[in-house]
């Protein structure tokens, strides 16, 4: 437990575009070396320690550029966990940090455990023992928070693709197991083309998973956010607007109710999961649509209400309607059309609101964007709207679960070209097994003995 | 009326499987024992199936007998029928299974321990465990006699208040027919001990001269014999087998079954211990598997002088005569006679999370407990808790450190830390799936793992130990030769791959190369080895599996190493869960009650969370510093 190299970002969620990936233990120098290439080509083992160096990350395998970064390297015992230390300090942004971590992983570090950095501070006697309960709290607090995080991101589909998959994983090797621990009962044989065909479909869903992982839209809880107002205010044109400005490429993920699609993306590093009405892409016309209810029900459930109005029209019942269905919630209240003639009293709009909710645009001609999106950041980040936003730190942890489990699922593929008989086979299944079942919290505990006995009728 | 019947230094209550193997381990580590059994006609008796092996148990027995036990040497005299199962599967899941000649196994074993030193068998119910200030004294029997002792084993099995339940028939006893041990279950809730109630059952026994096994198929065994013990020469194996023999359930037996299913005892309410997944009785499959439309059934010789036969897979409690109308729908048993019902039995036993890993409990010092009473289900997994449980007791009279093996050292390891550790809701039976480390933990192999171990227990003689000091050698040299020896594209060796479906060589290789293909193997490759010494086959087979399975075996002996970093950090025994700041309340309670020798162990305790164990390790570092 205490003797492989971890990693983890340092630095906490959503502050700018710079992070600092933290890399503690023996081998935390050689790691460093096989994926950063510094400006003057120096390996960092061979520097002294407390130094800054300048240069690349480097994916190995690719030669792809991942980041221009700065790493500090500070070797044992003076260090923080009187292990080796490296800190990267990334420039690239949110997505760029998780990409380099996911890198270091991949050199065969693992994530570190909530707290696990003081810990092994205190444990290899850096903190002092009057420090001992701090340490525990922290590493309670820390869990508490993941544990939070990863229950709210795990709320739908991805938590249910992953025990899909795991209910097939289980079932293959119960069959296995059943034939081994049982080879005199007439039950019919996995044959090898069997499970290199289940196998090879399995893999297929555990990469679509990563590269979902990848864009960040499957495993992303956002701010949930909707848009209302009334028809023809130009709700579907902002929704157009917000996701040509994003980065990530964005697809329609069916949400968990039938009536609503959900838009993720990620404006100025801040998710967002925009709940759009089902499939009507062209008006986004929440009240129209579903009625007041339905936008009732779906303004109780989100955590930021973009309200839109049109300047060129005065105050309608329907905007009225509106504004007495979001008393309580986190809004900014939009006025669309400025480019038009004027007739909107503003004054109106203030006795609903506050003078700072409300912002001036025209999606039209491209105006005042800018300042929804800084408004958005703002809030995001000074807490005033609260998301589940470990998410990042999770989705690491998930990506890297998932990566392992393919490659458990690639060794069985190996494994049957090698003609290696099915208890080999089994070994890396159910490692595939285990490794998702990280993700979602499950352990295998009795369950393959138990699928053993409900799947096939067997004893003496 | 009470007397005092002298001292001894260990008593073993209970004279089956386990009880045998822990009053040998004693008598055979210089220490006198008194077995009591409540028939000494019973000893090692086999109630149930007549065989000893199979999958995962015939890991057990050869572990038992790379450790010095006996069930090995046993089933290898006294064999009707021996079988290697999965041969087609890889070489961890190969596992030796052997017919026992019931009889003739209970009257061998019995003659073993008369003939062991220090050892003395008396017939008699043990009524009473005489503890003072939480130690073991000694014990009482039914007759009022006071032997005084140092360590006491219970190896009860199933006696424990034992019911055989019949249909509407329910009396109170032990299996086949003996007495129950009626008291022993008072004196230990008296001593504060936590108790189940477990079921399990047997089926039938029929007339041999009653089946006409022509119309069944025909199971013999193998050609070859591997004997089980290590010890047992090839050659002093062979005789005459014994074939079993196969037939079917049909609709119609299924028929009568759902038809008197209100008749069972299980279905009616009448038993509520826990019974076994693992065995099934057939009124139970024809329940839970209603779509299958015919069920296996395997009749089995038990003895040379008998003609009883068992009635494997028709394991029931269902009325006489519903179980004899049943039986007389398959093929060949349509006019068989039954010699003896099948029944439902159900006992008391432990929580064996009551128990430390050397099987001790950790409330009672010198009182240990192995076999059915510990929760699990089997022969052999009731004779490797008892030579477990019989080491540590005379480790602890030798004052000697406790002898635990762990879950990558064998099979008994992962046995009794399933045990212990998780504990059990129904009689708990071995499986090679239990195994995590189970390409390490064969069968072949199990000398090789533990030999050693039992020769500084003191129970294996150093003439085998020298044995495998040398095997071992032999083994490493060989595969040594094997990958520095090279092979051309000579016609020879062409002509040799060719004959096994072996592609040709384009260029010059190893003959450790050759032999990890899958079509070949070290005895094949012979004919393109001129130089091989004379190997015996033990050390060939050695060979073949290291390097055929090095990729994999190399991949287990790393996450074995990552396993043991946690197994090695001990938990001081005066810790108080209480203590520990922050620890949440169910890992508090767990904790305490289970008591976990290693940091590894309890990490597997259900209710554990890796957090809990993140602050376990910050307490114990903790407490270390305040200690310097």
């Amino acid at each position: 437990m205490m003797d492989h190299t971890i990693a983890a970002i340092a630095t906490p969620p959503g502050i700018g575009g710079i992070g600092i990936i933290r890399i503690s233990g023996g081998e935390a120098l050689s790691i460093i070396d096989q994926i950063f290439k510094s400006k003057s080509n120096k390996k960092l083992v061979e520097q002294p320690s407390h130094t800054i160096h300048y240069g690349w990350i480097i994916n190995p395998d690719t030669e792809e550029i991942i980041d221009e970064v700065l790493v500090m390297m500070m070797k044992g015992p003076h260090t923080y966990t009187r292990e080796d230390v490296v800190e990267i300090n990334c420039h690239g942004g949110r997505i760029v940090i998780q990409k380099v971590l996911q890198l270091v992983l991949q050199q065969g570090v693992q994530l570190a455990e909530p707290g696990e950095f003081t810990k092994r501070a205190f444990l290899n006697g850096r903190i002092d023992l009057s420090q001992a309960e701090a340490v525990i709290d922290i590493i309670n607090a820390q869990t508490e928070l993941s544990l939070q995080s990863s229950i709210s991101q795990l709320g739908g589909t991805l938590s249910e693709k992953v025990r899909e998959l795991r209910q097939e994983l289980l079932e293959m090797i119960a069959h296995i197991e059943a034939s081994i621990d049982y080879p005199e009962y007439d039950m019919e044989e996995l044959t090898y083309e069997t499970v290199e065909n289940n196998t090879k479909e399995l893999l297929q869903k555990v990469h679509y998973l990563i590269q979902t992982a990848d864009t960040g839209r499957m495993i992303r809880e956002g701010i949930q956010t909707v848009i209302v107002g009334k028809p023809n205010v130009g709700k579907s044109s902002l929704l157009n607007a917000l996701l040509r400005e994003q980065r990530a490429i964005v697809t329609d993920i069916p949400g968990t109710t039938r009536d609503v699609l959900e838009e993720y993306l990620t404006i100025q590093g801040v998710p967002l999961k925009i709940m759009d009405t089902a499939g009507i892409r062209d008006t986004v016309d929440i009240v129209e649509q579903i009625g007041v209810e339905k936008s009732k029900e779906w303004i109780e459930k989100a955590d930021l209400v973009l309200v839109m109005l049109d300047a060129s029209t005065s105050i309608t019942e329907e905007d009225k309607q509106i504004f007495n269905l979001i008393q309580g919630k986190q809004v900014i209240v939009l006025i669309n059309k400025t480019d038009l003639p004027r007739k909107l009293n503003i004054e109106d709009v203030y006795s609903y609101v506050n003078k700072e909710q409300v912002l001036e645009l025209s999606v039209k001609e491209d105006l005042g964007l800018d300042q929804l999106e800084d408004r958005l950041k703002e809030l995001f980040f000074s807490g005033d709207i609260q998301v589940k936003d470990h998410v990042f730190i999770t989705n690491v942890r998930h990506k890297d679960s998932l990566l392992k489990a393919k490659k458990s699922l690639e060794t069985v593929l190996e494994t049957i070209s090698l003609a290696m008989p099915e208890d080999c086979l089994s070994i890396d299944l159910q490692s595939a097994y285990e490794y998702l079942g990280e993700i979602t919290g499950d352990t295998v505990g009795e369950s393959i003995i138990n699928q053993i006995f409900s799947q096939f009728c067997l004893g003496k | 009326m009470k007397y005092n019947a002298g001292n001894v230094d260990v008593v073993v209550i209970g004279g089956g499987h386990a009880g045998c193997e822990a009053a040998l381990a004693t008598a055979r580590l210089g220490f006198s024992t008194l077995m009591f059994a409540i028939s000494l006609d019973s000893i090692a008796m086999m109630p149930c199936n007549p065989n000893i092996g199979g999958t995962s148990k015939g890991h057990l027995v050869r572990e038992i007998d790379a450790l010095g036990g006996e069930m090995g040497k046993n089933i290898d005299k006294t064999y009707l029928q021996s079988k290697m199962l999965n041969t087609g599967k890889g070489p961890a899941v190969h596992s030796l299974r052997a017919q026992a000649d019931k009889i003739k196994y209970s009257l061998e074993m019995k003659k073993t321990l008369e003939s062991t030193e220090n050892l003395r068998i008396c017939q008699g119910e043990v009524t009473n465990i005489l503890v003072e200030n939480k130690k073991v004294m000694g014990i009482e029997t039914l007759n009022g006699a006071i032997y005084h002792c140092k360590a006491v084993i219970i190896a009860t099995g199933t006696y424990l208040k034992a019911r055989c339940v019949c249909g509407e028939t329910s009396i109170q006893s032990g299996p086949n027919g003996l007495q129950p041990a009626t008291h022993l279950t008072q004196c230990l809730r008296d001593l504060g001990m936590e108790l189940y109630r477990f079921k399990t059952g047997t089926p039938a026994r029929l007339d041999g001269k009653s089946i006409d096994f022509s119309k069944m198929i025909e199971q013999p065994g193998d050609p070859h014999i591997v004997p089980f013990s290590f010890g047992t020469p090839r050659q002093s194996l062979h005789r005459e087998q014994i074939s079993c023999w196969l037939t079917y359930t049909n609709e119609k037996t299924h028929e009568i079954i759902r038809k008197n299913l209100h008749r069972s005892p299980m279905y009616g309410g009448d038993i509520k211990g826990t019974g076994v997944r693992y065995c099934p009785s057939i009124e139970d499959k024809i329940v839970r598997f209603a779509d299958k439309e015919k069920h296996q059934v395997f009749l089995e010789p038990e003895s040379e002088y008998n003609n009883e036969w068992y009635v494997q897979g028709m394991s029931s409690s269902l009325p006489e005569d519903v179980q004899i109308a049943m039986l007389r729908t398959l093929p060949g048993l349509e006019h068989c006679q039954v010699m003896r019902i099948g029944y439902a039995i159900e006992y008391d036993c432990l929580n064996p999370l009551q128990l430390k890993p050397t099987l001790e409990f950790h409330d009672i010092d010198g009182l240990f407990s192995a076999g059915q009473i510990n929760g699990s289900s089997g022969y052999e997994e009731a004779a490797a808790q008892g030579l477990i449980a019989g080491i540590n007791a005379a480790r602890k009279l030798q004052k000697k450190e406790p002898f635990i093996l762990d879950r990558s050292e064998g099979y008994i390891g992962v046995l009794i830390d399933d045990l212990v550790t998780k504990g059990t809701k129904e009689p708990y039976r071995m499986m090679t799936s239990r195994a995590e480390y189970r390409l390490l933990l064969r069968q072949d192999n199990a000398d090789l793992r533990l030999m050693e171990r039992g020769y500084e227990v003191g129970l294996v003689s150093k003439e085998r130990y020298e044995y495998i000091v040398q095997k071992k050698e032999k083994i490493q040299e060989e595969i040594q030769r094997l990958r520095s020896t090279n092979v051309g594209t000579s016609a020879v060796v062409q002509e040799c791959l060719k004959k096994y479906g072996s592609t040709p060589l384009k260029s010059g290789t190893t003959l450790e190369e050759l032999l990890r293909r899958p079509e070949l193997d070290y005895v094949k490759l012979a004919e393109i080895d001129p130089k091989r010494p004379d190997l015996p086959w033990d050390v060939q087979e050695q060979v073949n599996i290291q390097v055929k399975y090095e990729g994999y075996i190399t991949r287990q002996m790393n996450q074995v190493k990552q396993f043991k970093k946690l197994e090695t950090k001990m938990i001081p025994l005066d810790i108080n869960y209480e203590d520990v700041y922050s620890l949440r309340l169910e890992a508090k309670q767990k904790l305490s009650k289970i008591r976990p020798v290693s940091i590894g162990q309890a990490s597997r305790i259900s209710g554990v969370s890796p957090a809990d164990i993140s602050v376990l390790l910050v307490y114990l570092e903790q407490r270390r510093r305040k200690k310097q």
